[in-house]
């Protein structure tokens, strides 16, 4: 199947969705995504951060799709053409959806555990406005202890459902949900209840922002002051297959690996995440690689950085030069782009 | 004409003996003895019989979607979710008539090929459950339900569930959930009900009023029913009106009435209550667009406005509006455009579900704001805040409930931003109790 991403057309699998074909060509192309997270089914199509124009539905009929669609649930047609990155409206919707999850999410990442590795921070930064319209309160919560180890900040929820996701896919028994509608809906457990059960860590892992957090881990430290390596250990439960996060020497956090979407594929268990804080436990693979330019690089030197792979080799096969006469003698002189360089 | 109404104020119409004395079931046998699943839905077609629900959708193009795959059930939904503010009518036809819901349901559903049915009753109209409860056991009791019905072969179970007190469960698929025994959050279409609905079978899910309707279309024929009404607008619709009229109440209209008519007619309306003019009407229910008295009365062609699809939403909605549920408000020159969008829009905000982030963030928003301007707080940039934020939740939520709250407030917005100026500019003045501006040279204001 034949499908074209903001001019860069790519051959995926039927039943591919737009996001995940997105995916395929690069970070820089992939829409936000705040509530889809791959490896849990039913996920996606609530926070509207993925909103994409289809210029043409498919080969057969090329009609454009009249509202915005949600790229993570929708499903690739032969033929589709889409724009994400290029298109004056699904630019304009983002800020829009920028501004409504700000709108009541405290602006507290000075204080919170999550900056650094928050995904409302990256998508506020890469589609929202500097600037608030609001002068209404936010609506609050006071902050709830789940049990010894996770930590409920409701007022920074962005309900993406996810962990409710992931406490139906990974243990038995969930035992927390979200309970009211609109904007006073929370995630909460059954009076009050503590989550339980050898995998409910992994709601931290999954959590986009500071909502649940790691109360082992709590005020510690800055994520970006933190040196993360992966590791793995003979573990009866799970995989055994971690990120250890140090400082110094001092093993301060341990989390799942998180791909380049921030998604972990193999999922940890309590014993390992909140028990086995010692080098001695582990087994020790080698650092984990960093994008560039997430702030958990800083500080940080050597060959484990990834770089950007924005695919500019593509958009140049795609470059088509205007066609007109205009006298440009007045310009600079330009490099051209390597695709006009061949020809 | 009328259709669904014709026996509704005969004493007893809610037994099953005065009722099929009054032709009722008629139309059970005519279907299940004499006529195939696919002739009845050929029927239905014909009628040109349109959703009652809001959306206005062709009944019979609905069922003719219905995916029909071997060895897999097929369910029939009705929706009596009905919570619109200002729609009243489905609540009225079950409370007085229960059997003729009851009668439509056997109908659509032989015609769809359900063996089970469901009626989703709103959770406030606990008295209305008991009813169709009663009834639905007395036609069990006659042989209209269960286990080969009328000797035809053909098998149906009718259930009646009530809702949970939520607005948004009037959304079908949100409807489903709930009917699933789940939180009542609307899903991301594709797939469609009539693919993946209930417990991911193909489902139909019509409004009380549209599966009320099919059984005088068997009984009538398709064409009989499509002749009543204008153009693509065929039939009866139950309208529901309220507001600052003589005679409040829910009346059944054949489609085609001008909408002068029905405001100012003995027949229906009665008029605008003594000494008082008419300033504003909603037309369909809370969500869809305010018009201002002339424009409601007239279109921008100058043509007299009819109660039809067609006619009400003329002009689009920069002049026009819906005809929607049915919900017909009327108001007079003493309502304060600002306090009744307020009104709506904490509706919207109370009843959003909370699963996608325009809705539940934009509702709670736009009540804020407006009610800021309501107190005498009011910015002078907040008129253009609300149009905004109501441009960014229209077409990029998962349901049509944020297109139904970002609908009343940009309208309100678009036909009487004076009034909003008004209560920002003057606020003194617009916190006193009972204070409306009165718009200079307006047809509402002397």
């Amino acid at each position: 199947m034949k499908v074209t991403i903001d001019n860069i057309t790519l051959e995926v699998e039927p039943g591919t969705t737009i996001m995940q074909a997105a995916r395929m060509i690069g970070p820089e192309i992939a829409p936000p995504a705040m509530c889809y997270y791959e490896p849990l089914k039913g996920t996606g199509g609530k926070c509207r951060g993925c909103l994409v124009k289809v210029t043409a539905g498919s080969e057969k009929d090329p009609r454009p799709m009249p509202k915005l669609v949600p790229s993570c649930i929708t499903t690739v047609q032969d033929g589709m053409i889409v724009e994400n990155t290029i298109n004056e409206q699904v630019l304009e919707t983002r800020k829009g959806i920028v501004e409504f999850l700000l709108l009541n999410h405290p602006l507290d990442c000075p204080v919170c555990d999550q900056a650094g590795e928050c995904h409302l921070q990256d998508f506020s930064f890469e589609h929202g406005v500097s600037s608030t319209r609001t002068v209404e309160d936010r609506n609050t919560f006071e902050p709830v202890d789940l049990g010894p180890y996770i930590k409920l900040n409701m007022n920074r929820c962005i309900l993406c459902y996810r962990c409710v996701y992931a406490a139906d896919q990974l243990t038995e028994g969930r035992v927390h949900g979200v309970m009211h509608r609109g904007d006073h809906a929370e995630i909460s457990t059954y009076i009050e209840k503590a989550i339980d059960n050898d995998f409910s860590g992994n709601i931290i892992d999954v959590c986009p922002v500071g909502a649940l957090t790691d109360r082992t881990y709590r005020f510690k430290s800055r994520v970006w002051f933190s040196k993360p390596e992966e590791a793995h250990c003979d573990c009866d439960k799970c995989s055994g297959k971690v990120t250890l996060w140090y400082r110094g020497d001092e093993v301060i956090r341990v989390t799942g690996r998180k791909n380049e979407w921030g998604e972990v594929k193999e999922f940890i268990c309590n014993t390992c995440r909140f028990e086995r804080k010692k080098t001695s436990d582990w087994v020790i693979e080698g650092p984990t690689k960093i994008a560039r330019h997430s702030v958990i690089s800083a500080n940080k030197y050597g060959a484990n950085l990834i770089n950007p792979s924005f695919p500019i080799k593509q958009a140049a096969l795609a470059y088509k030069p205007i066609d007109d006469d205009r006298d440009r003698s007045f310009l600079p002189a330009r490099k051209s782009l390597p695709s006009s360089e061949k020809k | 004409m009328k259709i669904l109404t014709e026996h509704i104020e005969v004493p007893g119409i809610e037994t099953i003996d005065v009722y099929r004395k009054h032709g009722g079931y008629q139309a059970v046998e005519k279907a299940l003895k004499k006529m195939t699943p696919d002739e009845v839905t050929e029927e239905v077609k014909k009628s040109g019989l349109r959703g009652r629900g809001g959306a206005g959708f062709p009944v019979g193009m609905k069922w003719s979607f219905l995916a029909k795959p071997e060895g897999v059930p097929r369910y029939l939904v009705c929706n009596a979710d009905e919570s619109e503010p200002g729609t009243f009518k489905d609540h009225y036809l079950m409370w007085k008539s229960p059997h003729t819901l009851i009668e439509g349901m056997i109908v659509s559903s032989f015609a769809l090929g359900a063996n089970t049915s469901y009626i989703y009753v709103r959770g406030e109209l606990m008295y209305v459950i008991h009813i169709l409860e009663k009834a639905i056991q007395e036609a069990y009791d006659k042989g209209l339900l269960g286990k080969n019905i009328l000797g035809s072969g053909y098998d149906l179970d009718l259930y009646v569930q009530s809702g949970g007190g939520a607005y948004i469960c009037g959304e079908e698929t949100a409807l489903l959930e709930s009917l699933e025994g789940k939180r009542g959050n609307p899903r991301n279409k594709p797939p469609f009900p009539a693919v993946k609905g209930l417990w991911q079978c193909p489902t139909v899910v019509n409004n009380v009023e549209s599966i009320a309707a099919t059984s005088w279309i068997v009984n009538n024929g398709g064409d009989a029913y499509a002749q009543i009404g204008v153009g693509r607008s065929t039939g009866t619709k139950l309208i529901s009106a309220s507001g600052h009229i003589r005679k409040p109440g829910v009346y059944e209209i054949p489609l085609g009435i001008t909408v002068e008519d029905f405001i100012y007619s003995d027949e229906w309306c009665g008029g605008i209550r003594e000494g008082h003019k008419l300033k504003a009407v909603v037309a369909g229910g809370s969500s869809v667009p305010i018009l201002p008295a002339e424009m409601i009365l007239t279109t921008a062609t100058g043509e007299k406005r009819l109660m039809t699809y067609e006619s009400l939403s003329d002009g689009g909605f920069a002049t026009g509006t819906m005809l929607g549920s049915g919900g017909f408000i009327v108001m007079d020159e003493t309502t304060c455009i600002v306090h009744n969008t307020l009104t709506f829009a904490r509706f919207y905000h109370h009843e959003s579900c909370g699963q996608c982030s325009p809705c539940r963030e934009g509702t709670g928003w736009m009540d804020k704001v407006i009610k800021r301007i309501e107190l005498g707080q009011g910015r002078k940039e907040d008129i253009d805040l609300l149009v905004d934020v109501a441009k960014k939740i229209e077409g990029n939520t998962i349901c049509p409930l944020g297109d139904a709250a970002a609908w009343p407030v940009s309208a309100a917005i678009r036909h009487f931003r004076d009034e909003f100026e008004w209560h920002i500019e003057h606020p003194e003045l617009a916190t006193q109790p009972g204070a409306v501006y009165m718009r200079p040279g307006a047809s509402w204001s002397n």
